[in-house]
């Protein structure tokens, strides 16, 4: 799948919880969920089980800790279809 | 003036109910006696004795209108969703305005919850626990099946720094909501409390009830027929979801912030018959019963001849008439000497711990608009309730009367009550 293809997916699943929605217009691969785009850390659970939900995959523990990035995050969501 | 002095008043509502999701619509539904009771496939499905029941319509819309983003699209357990578009729109039309930035140490909530938990969203909930993929509940599930998932998700918008708690005594737990708030007040540990109660849609809330063969089974192909309190063909109650709220605040502070009031809060009772002397887990003893009436009574320093209206709880069971016996007895008015009595139930059914709070809304907006709600499907009154108060203080049709004073109680499982005495402002 395309790499930029999943970024505006992913723009889709965090989109709910991204209060400040301009930060979403500007979304780069350096930018961190929870410092940058400010989403409730408890949130990052949720996002990945939209995440397996939408791919139809597993994100393990430890890959769930990498997913720092928005680019990170489209890195483990590649790697984790790659697998399938 | 000393702090067992201060008045307490109400300056906003709000509601969700099966007739009519917000004020103006919920007025209009009272009115004009429209049912919101509904057939429900699903519990046909389930093979249940009573399919039918009072759902309220929420949507996407009006969610989307009032609360933020994140909850009105990921928050699944109706019961929270219902008690967060009652509180705010209470909160507004109370004159405030939702603010992220603003902690305010001086208000509270008591929102009350019967089984907030058992909402049907968390069947899917259990099923993956069941199955093995605990980890599949997300973040969300535990802050919504708690009994004050509505009061935390609420606070959650309003910030509020006072005290935020639920109570729960069943079909109590409205009225009681409202009295624990106006107590806090007068204690001067708060100056306003948000109050109400909510209970969620559901086959795991109205089953147990279903067993208990309390509901009406004889309407499942006449659904705005079936709550028929006070009739003489009442044959159990219409299990219904929904959720009111009030802002109470003391005097002092409404008038400071000039808000318009809808009434005053002058006299409550809070008892229970201690499932001692008829009272039983599910039937009240009439003596605590009527204590709890008088007790409201007393607190207000009224004559019980200035009440204009009694809001009963009348759920359209076999209990009714004994209700009109404990109300009858407690005032000492019986025959054309009697209020006007009338049950919301009728037309929107028994909304379990919402019941209370979304009827005090009724009363308010009865008192507020000069007029009588019906009571639908009340053509033939029950014989025993005719014995002791004149047919024509039951009314299918609204009437429009002046109503400055009215009684509302409620009574739940566990033997509790609660009464409360609501009057226009006299300054």
């Amino acid at each position: 799948m395309e790499k930029e293809a999943i970024r505006n997916e992913l723009k889709d699943i965090i989109d709910p919880y991204v209060m400040e929605k301009e930060l979403l217009g500007n979304l780069s691969d350096t930018m961190e969920l929870i410092n940058d785009l400010k989403i409730n850390s408890a949130n990052i659970v949720d996002i990945v089980l939209d995440i397996e939900e939408k791919y139809d995959i597993m994100i393990d523990d430890n890959s769930i800790n990498q997913m720092n990035t928005v680019g990170e995050a489209i890195g483990v969501i590649e790697a984790k279809i790659a697998e399938k | 003036m000393s702090l067992d002095q201060t008045r307490v008043v109400i300056t906003g509502m709000g509601v969700v109910a099966p007739n009519g999701t917000g004020i103006s619509n919920y007025l209009h539904a009272l009115k004009n006696g429209i049912s919101g009771i509904k057939y429900r496939e699903d519990l046909k499905e389930l093979k249940f004795g009573c399919q039918i029941a009072g759902t309220p319509v929420v949507t996407d819309e009006y969610k989307q209108e009032l609360l933020p983003e994140l909850i009105a699209k990921k928050v699944e357990n109706s019961g929270v969703i219902y008690g967060c578009l009652a509180g705010i729109e209470a909160f507004k039309d109370a004159g405030f305005e939702i603010d992220p930035e603003r902690y305010d140490p001086d208000t509270g909530i008591v929102f009350g919850a019967g089984a907030l938990g058992l909402d049907s969203f968390v069947g899917e909930k259990i099923n993956m626990i069941d199955n093995g993929n605990t980890r599949r509940l997300g973040t969300w599930s535990s802050t919504q099946s708690m009994n004050s998932g509505a009061s935390a998700y609420l606070n959650q918008i309003l910030g509020f720094g006072n005290r935020i708690i639920c109570n729960s005594s069943a079909c109590s737990s409205g009225t009681e909501a409202v009295i624990l708030g106006y107590e806090y007040i007068k204690s001067g540990k708060a100056k306003r409390m948000l109050c109400g109660s909510s209970e969620g849609e559901g086959r795991y809330i109205w089953g147990a009830f279903d067993a208990l063969r309390v509901l009406c089974r004889d309407s499942n192909d006449n659904p705005t027929g079936g709550s028929r309190p006070l009739s003489s063909s009442s044959a159990g109650f219409v299990p219904a979801a929904g959720s009111g709220a009030l802002m109470i605040e003391s005097l002092e502070s409404a008038m400071e912030r000039g808000a318009k009031i809808y009434a005053e809060i002058v006299g409550t009772g809070l008892n229970s018959g201690g499932q001692r002397n008829g009272g039983t887990m599910t039937a009240p003893n009439s003596q605590a019963v009527q204590a709890c009436i008088k007790s409201a009574v007393n607190e207000a320093g009224i004559d019980p001849q200035e009440i204009d209206l009694v809001s009963g709880h009348l759920t359209s069971t076999m209990a009714d008439p004994l209700e009109i016996k404990n109300w009858s007895e407690a005032l000492g008015r019986s025959g054309c000497n009697f209020p006007y009595v009338n049950s919301t139930k009728s037309m929107i059914g028994h909304s379990i711990a919402g019941a209370g709070s979304v009827e005090i809304v009724a009363s308010l907006l009865q008192m507020n608009n000069g007029f009588i709600h019906p009571t639908i499907n009340c053509g033939e009154v029950h014989p025993s309730v005719e014995n002791l108060i004149c047919a024509q203080k039951i009314s299918t049709e609204s009437r429009n009367v002046e109503v400055n004073t009215v009684i509302k109680a409620n009574f739940g499982f566990g033997d509790v009550n609660s009464a409360i005495v609501l009057r226009k402002l006299e300054v």
